[in-house]
């Protein structure tokens, strides 16, 4: 209920909370990334980021630990600043303007609550900097507490709140000043598992009521997998691929996203041909087909089955199913599925997932089977120069 | 069944207290003992600059206890020289340690938070004036304060009350530095990032995240320094002039001509308030962490 004051008050504002479409009819940007590098000393730390994040998105940017997101992020807030390149905020560079004087807010990774202060002096810091009115900070507070649900918890201190408390109060205390966006460091990181999951669901709720965009950075791909409207995944300094999250699952553009979001079965080929509109790519002594995706036919390539879309047979695949050889290593029931863990005959470790129905005869390690696909279900990803994915990149 | 008998047996023996061996009994005794005659030889001079306070002393030296008197509680200010020493004492250290916690804490928070050129450098320089011994800091401030080209740079450097703060404010920025320093290694300074991301500038951000978080080890450097300055004897003793000197000086210059209990007097009351000091810091100290919680 209180969200949806919130929401009504500020779009009497100047300022639209939902996506709009500018004159041109692209969508209307509120941060714009343009070419922006940032090096510390040798090391790149972000390099050629260029991106738009909508208004009213819920936007993450998704990567291991050192690619590049939190100081992506830093940069937005203004506590670093781009070594080269542009970075707009509602259309206006702030490149080199001052945290303070910057329209979004930041939730900190470890929350950065003010110890000294109770939850209300926390909450309407943001307010007093900026010399908002006494009234209206009584109004702006209360509404938020009442957005995160910590009404009755005004006069405590931080350090007499849990976490997931503490997370809320962090959350009010960034939106209270109605930022263009909010930028949210990690902020599930330190919760443990099952707070996470509820605090991720809030996120959302909360995001929806005010309708302030988002932007979240995690290393957490099934966290951003849930919350996201769209995904940038980053890797080593360069953003790799930007997309909804089905388009990142189902369609990644790299070895590196395949093997970083969920699991992926990725096998070693080479382009051979092309059969209507299906490429066929050779692997070891079999030839798939698999759908076209602008590869050069002679390309290495490497090609990438998600486990859930891989079956088993026991007998070579008919012409319209693509599938190589393998032998069973280990099957692990795991409730709805069994998970079998294979190998290919050139050592490539494959994974399937076997979910109820299938006829299989009762399999057991050494077993020679055939992992089969859709050869719409296959998708051909250029080699990476780095070598073949690590196995690691499997157990995720 | 046993078992049960067993639990009950182990609990008696609990109960009957933790040392059971009389010759444990003897080691605890032992030790109890020899702690409190360290205390007592801690606290025996103390004590005995209290009690002779109220010494009556005939003659002139306070030393030999004679009878029980009020007299110089009641006329604690009558030596004029002595007082008046005391009174610059307590000026010089007042100053002194405001000048000084204010540069030092500067200087710490440069220290810990940024990476700079010379940074190195300054740590050295910080640590100097603590492992020189005094009495060359004093004798070369000396030297300096007299060097002529000095006088001809038209700075009044006749020794008294501003060779004394200066040179007092230089061993004091110091022991702030270094204090404060300890203190806020651990601060959070992503708490200052995150007043200025809500919109504070950085004078906002320093009075109202800052200052309030550090003041406690401000606080510690500054009683420090406080106690430092008054205590000083080796370095004022060089650079304060003829006419003008501080408490422990003053008391030394006089010693070998007169003792009067005022001394002890004054000494006393200095204890009091250092105690007194003490007691509330440490209250204060309690209370902020029970408000602060485990943040």
């Amino acid at each position: 209920m209180e969200g949806e004051a919130y929401v009504r008050d500020t779009e009497q504002g100047e300022r639209s909370l939902l996506p709009e479409l500018d004159s041109e009819g692209a969508i209307d940007a509120v941060i714009s990334i343009d070419h922006v590098t940032k090096r510390f000393g040798e090391f790149v730390a972000v390099d050629d980021a260029n991106f738009h994040i909508s208004r009213g998105e819920f936007f993450s940017m998704l990567g291991p630990s050192g690619c590049g997101k939190t100081t992506t992020l830093r940069m937005i807030a203004g506590f670093e600043q781009p070594s080269s390149g542009e970075i707009r905020l509602d259309g206006k560079d702030v490149s080199r303007v001052p945290p303070y004087k910057r329209h979004v807010n930041t939730v900190f990774q470890q929350y950065a609550l003010f110890p000294h202060m109770n939850v209300w002096d926390n909450v309407a810091f943001g307010l007093r900097a900026t010399k908002v009115s006494k009234p209206e900070i009584v109004r702006r507070v209360t509404e938020l507490l009442a957005v995160v649900h910590l009404a009755d918890f005004a006069t405590r201190r931080p350090g007499q709140l849990s976490g997931g408390q503490q997370q809320r109060v962090a959350l009010a205390r960034a939106l209270v000043n109605y930022p263009s966006a909010l930028l949210l460091d990690e902020p599930l990181g330190a919760l443990d598992l099952k707070l996470r999951q509820a605090m991720q669901l809030e996120l959302k709720r909360i995001q929806r009521e005010v309708g302030i965009t988002f932007v979240f950075v995690t290393h957490d791909q099934e966290e951003a997998l849930t919350m996201s409207d769209r995904i940038a995944v980053m890797n080593e300094g360069r953003v790799v691929q930007i997309g909804t999250p089905q388009e990142i699952y189902e369609e990644p553009t790299s070895e590196f996203v395949a093997g970083f979001i969920g699991m992926a079965n990725l096998l070693a080929a080479r382009c051979e041909g092309s059969d209507g509109e299906f490429r066929i790519a050779r692997i070891g002594d079999q030839a798939v087909k698999v759908a076209s995706n602008g590869l050069a036919i002679g390309d290495e390539v490497t090609l990438m089955v998600r486990p859930e879309r891989a079956h088993l047979r026991t007998s070579a695949p008919p012409m319209d199913l693509a599938g190589v050889s393998a032998e069973v290593v280990d099957l692990v029931f795991q409730g709805p599925i069994v998970r079998f863990d294979l190998r290919s005959p050139d050592g490539t470790p494959l994974v399937a997932h076997v979910g109820p129905g299938s006829d299989l005869p009762l399999l057991r390690p050494g077993d020679q089977v055939w992992m089969c696909w859709e050869p719409s279900a296959g998708r051909l990803l250029p080699r990476s120069t780095q070598g073949f994915p690590r196995p690691d990149v499997l157990e995720y | 069944m046993t078992s049960i008998v067993g639990k009950g047996s182990e609990k008696r023996d609990l109960a009957s207290g933790t040392v059971t061996s009389p010759m444990g009994r003897v080691g605890k005794a032992t030790i109890n003992g020899l702690a409190f005659l360290a205390l007592v030889y801690l606290f025996l001079p103390i004590f005995v600059i209290v009690m002779f306070s109220f010494n009556n002393p005939r003659g002139k030296f306070n030393a030999v206890w004679q009878e029980f008197t009020f007299d110089n509680w009641l006329h604690p200010f009558s030596d004029t020289a002595l007082t008046d020493a005391l009174v610059l004492s307590l000026e010089i250290a007042l100053i002194a340690s405001v000048i000084a916690t204010v540069l030092g804490t500067f200087l710490a928070i440069a220290l810990v938070r940024y990476r700079f050129r010379g940074g190195a450098g300054v740590n050295f320089f910080l640590v100097l004036p603590l492992t020189t011994p005094e009495i060359v800091l004093g004798a070369s401030l000396l030297m300096l304060f007299l060097e002529p080209h000095l006088v001809l740079l038209n700075q009044d450097f006749t020794l008294g009350f501003t060779t004394i703060l200066l040179a007092h404010i230089m061993f004091c920025v110091s022991y702030v530095a270094l204090t404060v320093k300890a203190r806020i290694r651990g601060f959070d300074w992503t708490l200052e990032d995150a007043a200025m991301d809500l919109g504070a500038r950085p004078a906002r951000t320093f009075m109202k995240v800052t200052l309030p978080l550090i003041a406690p080890g401000i606080m510690a450097a500054f009683l420090l320094s406080f106690a430092l300055s008054i205590d000083d004897f080796i370095i004022t003793y060089f650079v304060s002039g003829p006419d003008i000197t501080t408490f422990p000086v003053r008391i030394f210059g006089q010693s070998r001509t007169a003792t009067p209990p005022q001394i002890n007097v004054l000494a006393t009351l200095i204890l009091i308030s250092s105690v007194s000091v003490m007691v509330l810091v440490t209250w204060f100290g309690q209370r902020r962490k029970r408000r602060l919680g485990n943040v």
